[in-house]
């Protein structure tokens, strides 16, 4: 933006032209990187807030004090498998009642069915959203990928507990896992599985 | 003034005329110039995507698939939506900005010329590969003008290249356009003009501007991430690989909230300077309308998730953005107000370009109101993707934008042209467009309510009357335009010489040079009391 060269018309590019400019170019780009800037603080603001239901990508420790056996949550699974992928993918149960602070193990059913090699990842997602940060897996097959030759099955192992600290209002929480086939896109080393 | 006029006289006849032809546009850096392409550019866009509407009315003019294929018809409301927001109303005012600002503040020309030439030539390029990607096999972008991932990265046609590259274009023309409004407003006013002295016209596309440099970075960073997702293997948006694609419409809506002001507040400036000029008095509260147009800017920032409700945000969320959102009605109400009471009791004519600011009053209230419908969050579940919302949309932009826009070019026709234009052509291009437009849009309130989706090339028998009418309005409108093309190149090829002032109650610098006004002006800043 080299307006300075020759100015086609009466109009004198001067200093303060020159600076408003400046300003105005480094602001589209700092507004440019804003714009990408974005993605790791609705990361964090999520992570903080708990706001979309994302539950943590790695797997917790146990350390609630005691089981708080006055109050039941049923927690409630839902599995779906994203257009395209072509397994089987189901809980062992529907839905399961645990007292906040104990832990429970559920297992998930997985079948590729695609007639060849194939990787998939569970994506979760906890409803309401804000339960989320109480939602605590000590061990998901969400954590990694799940490479399955053809035809074969899989049973998935799921260890929770539902934090004590949970908000009073909470009484159901839901944990859906859409299972996505991302064969197209993983590296061939964790194909030859 | 008068021999300021001469000087200008004398000035142009050794000056003008270097290039003809083509070439004259090609290489132009007069800001009038210009403006007329943009103007003229933003018309045969408008001419495009009417077409585009009336396909859609076409195939919607009764229940089941008559005429194009479902995919076909997501095309067009999605190239549609595109071509008038960027190709239509933001142009267009962009040309407004071009051809009155420097005259508006007594500059010779804008502060930028080479920039401003190249702002506008960039855009034929934009529309050309947006355009042609719908003849390419696979079809042009089908995902909706907000291009939500993953309709525009997993479920893409192939077309998403041509689509990003199109509104990168389409981006760097509105942001250098943006820059170019920035600095000639802020050093080429004449001596005397303060800040509180500048018409509201000024002032409005100084802060649009602003909205711009701001937003249109984000949605280029928004494209960029939507291109790297579908072809370089990035999961900004895709939930299998850790993104996630409410996070889109995060993105996108922070965007795309301050475009629906970048939009409209050129069309208050608009209103603001004709409403006086026909009721010949002040404009009331023009301190109020400065700060009111200020605040409408920056609310605009923080209400994008409205748009959102359905996504599953939490209540508190869901409140904030309620509560800011219906917040905006304050400002925008100050302005309504003091449209009215600038008529109040003044000494009304109703020439066209009257009526057509009149007629944004009351459909742009309109619009804003079932705007306000839609910030409830409770009632926006149900609203959420109907025609309500489609009806929304359009009252704003059609008989908002576009309407304005119609006032501008018949109040300032006489001074770009040297000829006025055919008063009972032009009132009878507004009574046309008027009833048909109602006819269009406020139906599509009822088929909202009543629950009929958009973008969807089907319906349910129930909606099929209703429907009937709008199709019928749409053609009816859509013809319509075509009187206003009639209108303006009978006023270029002559008519009723024009006085400089052609309308009493004007006020204005760009009143006190011919008309037409001559390729140069106010080489010698004028004197501003």
């Amino acid at each position: 933006m080299h307006e300075d060269k020759a100015q086609p018309t009466d109009v004198p590019m001067n200093k303060q032209v020159k600076k408003g400019v400046t300003k105005l170019v480094v602001t589209v780009f700092a507004m440019f990187a804003f714009g990408f800037a974005l993605v790791p603080l609705y990361d964090v603001f999520c992570d903080i807030t708990g706001l979309n239901g994302k539950t943590s990508d790695t797997a917790a420790t146990y350390n609630a004090d005691g089981i708080d056996t006055s109050r039941t949550i049923k927690v409630q699974f839902i599995s779906r498998t994203a257009q395209g992928a072509a397994w089987q993918f189901k809980p062992e149960m529907n839905s399961i009642e645990v007292h906040p602070g104990e832990m429970k193990f559920v297992k998930f059913y997985a079948k590729n069915e695609t007639g060849q090699h194939g990787v998939a990842q569970a994506v979760p997602s906890v409803s309401p959203g804000l339960a989320a940060n109480y939602f605590q897996k000590i061990e998901c097959f969400c954590f990694n990928q799940q490479p399955l030759q053809a035809s074969e099955g899989a049973w998935l192992p799921l260890q929770f507990y539902v934090d004590p600290e949970l908000p009073e209002e909470f009484t159901e929480i839901t944990l859906s896992y859409t299972l996505y086939d991302i064969t197209a896109s993983t590296p061939s080393s964790l194909e030859s599985d | 003034m008068t021999t300021a006029t001469d000087t200008i006289d004398a000035h142009d006849e050794h000056h003008d005329h270097k290039m003809t032809g083509i070439k004259r546009w090609l290489y132009t850096t007069n800001h009038k110039d210009i403006g007329t392409l943009y103007l003229w550019f933003s018309f045969i866009m408008l001419l495009t995507g009417g077409a585009m509407a009336m396909v859609i009315r076409a195939e919607l003019f009764q229940p089941g698939l008559q005429i194009i294929e479902p995919d076909f018809f997501n095309q067009m409301t999605t190239v549609h939506g595109l071509i008038m927001v960027f190709g239509a109303i933001m142009p267009a005012f962009t040309g407004l900005a071009n051809w009155m600002l420097p005259m508006m503040i007594g500059a010779p020309d804008m502060a930028l010329p080479r920039l401003n030439n190249w702002s506008f030539w960039i855009l034929p390029f934009a529309f050309g590969i947006l355009l042609s990607s719908l003849f390419m096999e696979g079809g042009g972008p089908n995902f909706g003008w907000t291009f939500y991932a993953p309709l525009s990265t997993t479920y893409s046609n192939g077309s998403t290249a041509f689509f990003v590259f199109a509104v990168h274009i389409m981006g760097i023309s509105s942001i250098m356009g943006a820059i170019n409004i920035v600095v000639t407003i802020m050093n080429l006013r004449a001596p005397g003009m303060t800040y509180m002295k500048m018409p509201l016209f000024v002032w409005t596309f100084f802060i649009t501007a602003y909205l711009l440099i701001a937003v249109m970075p984000v949605l280029a960073g928004t494209v960029t991430m939507v291109l790297t997702d579908t072809y370089f293997g990035t999961d900004f948006f895709n939930a299998a690989g850790g993104g996630d694609p409410v996070m889109f419409q995060h993105i996108f809506w922070f965007f795309g909230h301050p475009e629906v002001y970048i939009m409209i507040l050129p069309a208050f400036g608009i209103v603001s300077t004709i409403i006086p000029a026909f009721a010949r008095k002040q404009l009331f509260g023009y301190s109020s309308m400065v700060y009111a147009t200020s605040s409408i800017a920056f609310l605009s920032f923080i209400v994008w998730a409205h748009h959102m409700f359905t996504t599953g945000m939490p209540l508190a969320g869901e409140l904030f953005f309620m509560y800011c959102t219906m917040l905006i009605a304050v400002p925008t109400g100050v302005k309504v107000f003091n449209w009215v009471a600038t008529m109040w009791k003044g000494s009304m004519t109703f020439e066209t370009p009257m009526l057509f600011s009149i007629a944004f009053v009351i459909l742009f209230t309109i619009g804003g109101f079932s705007g306000l419908m839609l910030a409830m969050t409770p009632v926006d579940f149900q609203y959420h993707d109907t025609y309500f919302v489609v009806a929304h949309f359009h009252y704003v932009l059609v008989t908002g934008s576009l309407f304005s826009i119609y006032a501008a070019a018949y109040y300032w026709l006489p001074k770009w042209t040297g000829h006025m234009y055919s008063e009972k052509l032009g009132r009878f291009h507004f009574w046309c467009s008027l009833i048909s437009v109602n006819l269009l849009f406020f139906p599509m309130h009822f088929l909202g309510l009543a629950g009929m989706p958009r973008r969807i090339p089907d319906y349910a028998l129930q909606f099929a009357d209703f429907n009937k009418w709008v199709s019928i309005g749409g053609f009816a409108f859509g013809l319509s335009q075509l009187i206003f093309l009639v209108l303006v190149i009978k006023c270029i090829r002559g008519g009723e010489k024009a006085p400089a002032k052609p309308w009493d109650g004007a006020e204005g610098l760009e009143w006190e040079v011919p008309s037409p006004a001559p390729y140069h002006t106010f080489s010698t800043p004028p004197e501003i009391k």
